[in-house]
């Protein structure tokens, strides 16, 4: 008993030092969300009600909105993959010169803000920017890359890019690159070592950059916002209209809670498929 | 015999060399080797000195920038790794840490595409052979790193390949487990009969292992023979110094009356060995062992000294002796506690003649 005792005190020995950030999250962040929450579930007399997310999911509109959100988030996170796998492993082969140029190129970005980024990229996909420009020179200018899903996606996708580069390069310095060469000493294809004896081992640092990414889109606002049209909003922009045109706090809250929800599901479900602990070779008890 | 003589050849190194672009030196050199089938041959060398590089050039990992290797007859230079069907064991084994034990060694039979069951067969095999049947679920991780080294053993080992290479796989063990898997390695060796071919920058793990050992340097092979050979009669001052301890005398040979000495500052050794083929300047080499520590009023002594290290190493000691001019000589006498010289005596040593060796090339 006193050994127990001792134990939680000497775990919990240092606890004051993240008072400060836990009060400032239960101010801030836990009582307003909360407090959201619970208005979802009130009417306007503030009587207990389900009305808000009738309301919400019985609407063929916001349906749409909502599955559209989860697929920009998808594809955004797909197209950061595609961009950022090839990116972080040649920082994995690069010398510390270069590498350090491929860090700072990555990391770039956040050193501007994220309104004059996306500015930035109204510029260059607008129908009279450059990109537009060239893609007419190849015979491609029926292409509309500015005020739809396409544009939101590429404005999005670079903006999210670092959040993928970043963890999937912290995982892949940590393999072993005689682990491909081992695999080709044993009979493995350059192709096959590479898939057998090294992706596998890349999966915690897509997963762990996929869900930041997943995550961020679900709940980006500016980006939509300026590449995108009403035609094409996504649930953040739902939601504060809602809130600051229809001053309907229970509407907005049911959306809010509502798009939490999924989103704690959706990554629930990632995690099933993509066995992180078995990703990161611990006790998987297969075969 | 009416078998050709290339038919008992395992591999064969011609003229390999590799030069990588922007550098003076070749990282190796002209390289030529006979390596018989079922042998156990060590390349040993200081870092840096080719004998990874080499290896790798065997593996397929490091293509030649010229010369020729002869795999069975038949040249692999332009064959990839993947289809030399060489076993090799990594420094740190490259055990796949994603994968439990039977899926690592199940690996290079899944990648030859061998029926299931023949796969479940062979694996269970061998590693009942190497002592791991119980361990299939395991992931590398969980094992010792002896255990992960038999692993390493059995995965390049389970799809039976005419040659084993093996890059330095013991560097990263304590000594007492390094000398518990050579003897392993030894017997595996033995029970089945193909080629091993073994790079250590250890000389001790090198003659206690190899049938034959090469020495590199400087990307060239320095000599190549048996740990004996090697021992007994270097060829170069470089191949005497690597092995072992030696004593390296420079002096002039003096051929008088039918005998042979070698005249040095410090007087004058008998040798009875084979007449040098010229008189000159000349090394000669006495291991510790050919060097015995007499009393300092011994006036047969060759030369004279004062004892400035005793360094005991329980079955011996080590007795390091400077002489008037300040050149260290090493003996090694036996570990018994009587008549042992102690720091700052003043002794004679006295130079085993018969087993003293001359250097062929002055290096």
């Amino acid at each position: 008993m006193l050994k127990l005792a001792q134990r939680t005190t000497r775990r919990l020995r240092g606890a004051h030092l993240a008072i400060p950030l836990l009060a400032l999250l239960v101010a801030f962040f836990a009582i307003p969300v909360l407090e959201l929450m619970r208005r979802s579930f009130l009417d306007a007399d503030g009587a207990l009600t389900m009305q808000s997310y009738a309301d919400f999911l019985g609407t063929p509109a916001y349906r749409t909105i909502l599955f559209r959100t989860f697929f920009v988030a998808v594809i955004c996170t797909v197209v950061c993959v595609l961009f950022a796998y090839p990116y972080a492993y040649l920082m994995t082969l690069a010398g510390p010169r270069v590498r350090r140029v491929l860090l700072v190129l990555v990391l770039l970005p956040f050193w501007t803000s994220l309104m004059v980024r996306t500015y930035a990229w109204l510029v260059l996909l607008q129908d009279t920017g450059p990109i537009k420009a060239a893609l007419e020179a190849i015979g491609l200018g029926q292409v509309h890359l500015i005020r739809n899903t396409a544009g939101v996606v590429i404005g999005m996708a670079q903006i999210l890019l670092p959040f993928m580069v970043l963890p999937l390069y912290n995982n892949l310095q940590k393999i072993e690159r005689s682990d491909l060469l081992a695999a080709q000493s044993l009979g493995a294809t350059p192709l096959r070592a590479f898939w057998r004896a090294y992706f596998p081992q890349s999966l915690p640092g897509l997963f762990a950059g996929g869900v930041l990414v997943f995550i961020l889109a679900l709940g980006f606002y500016i980006t939509p916002v300026i590449l995108g049209s009403p035609q094409n909003s996504m649930m953040s922009q739902l939601i504060v209209r809602q809130v600051t045109e229809r001053l309907d706090w229970a509407g907005g809250g049911a959306m809010a809670v509502v798009l939490t929800v999924l989103t704690l599901v959706f990554v629930g479900l990632m995690s099933r498929v993509v066995n992180v602990q078995q990703a990161f070779g611990g006790t998987g008890d297969r075969k | 015999m009416t078998v050709a003589v290339d038919t008992d050849l395992a591999l064969k190194l011609r003229g390999v060399s590799k030069q990588y672009p922007g550098t003076d030196a070749a990282a190796v050199s002209g390289v030529d080797l006979d390596i018989r089938r079922g042998e156990f041959v060590t390349f040993l060398g200081p870092s840096g000195s080719g004998k990874t590089t080499t290896l790798n050039m065997i593996a397929g990992f490091i293509s030649p920038t010229g010369g020729q290797i002869l795999l069975d007859g038949k040249d692999i230079a332009d064959l990839p790794p993947h289809r030399r069907n060489l076993g090799m064991v990594f420094q740190n084994y490259a055990l796949f840490p994603h994968m439990s034990v039977w899926d690592n060694v199940a690996f290079p039979l899944v990648e030859r595409k061998y029926p299931k069951e023949q796969i479940r067969e062979r694996v269970r095999a061998a590693l009942e052979m190497v002592n791991l049947t119980g361990f299939e679920k395991r992931r590398p991780r969980e094992l010792s790193g002896g255990q992960q080294q038999r692993v390493a053993l059995t995965r390049a080992l389970v799809f039976d390949p005419p040659i084993l290479l093996m890059d330095e796989p013991l560097s990263a063990l304590d000594k007492k487990l390094r000398q518990r898997l050579q003897l392993e390695i030894k017997r595996v060796h033995r029970e089945v009969g193909i080629t091993f071919l073994f790079v250590t920058h250890d000389q001790e793990e090198a003659m206690a292992l190899s049938d034959r050992v090469v020495v590199f340097d400087h990307g060239r092979i320095e000599q190549v023979g048996t740990p004996d050979e090697l021992y007994r009669r270097p060829a170069t001052r470089f191949v005497a110094e690597f092995l072992g301890d030696s004593n390296l005398i420079d002096g002039r040979l003096v051929t008088s009356d039918g005998t042979v000495a070698l005249e040095a500052p410090e007087g004058r050794i008998p040798l009875a060995g084979p007449p040098a083929p010229s008189d000159g300047e000349h090394c000669v080499m006495f291991r510790p062992e050919d060097v015995r520590v007499t009393s300092g009023e011994d006036d047969a002594a060759a030369w004279k000294g004062t004892v400035r290290e005793v360094v005991y190493l329980g079955s011996e000691r080590r007795v390091i002796v400077t002489t008037e001019t300040g050149r260290d000589v090493t003996a090694r006498t036996s570990g018994e506690t009587t008549g042992v010289p102690r720091v700052g005596d003043a002794v004679g040593l006295r130079f085993s003649a018969s087993n003293a060796w001359l250097i062929p090339t002055t290096g």
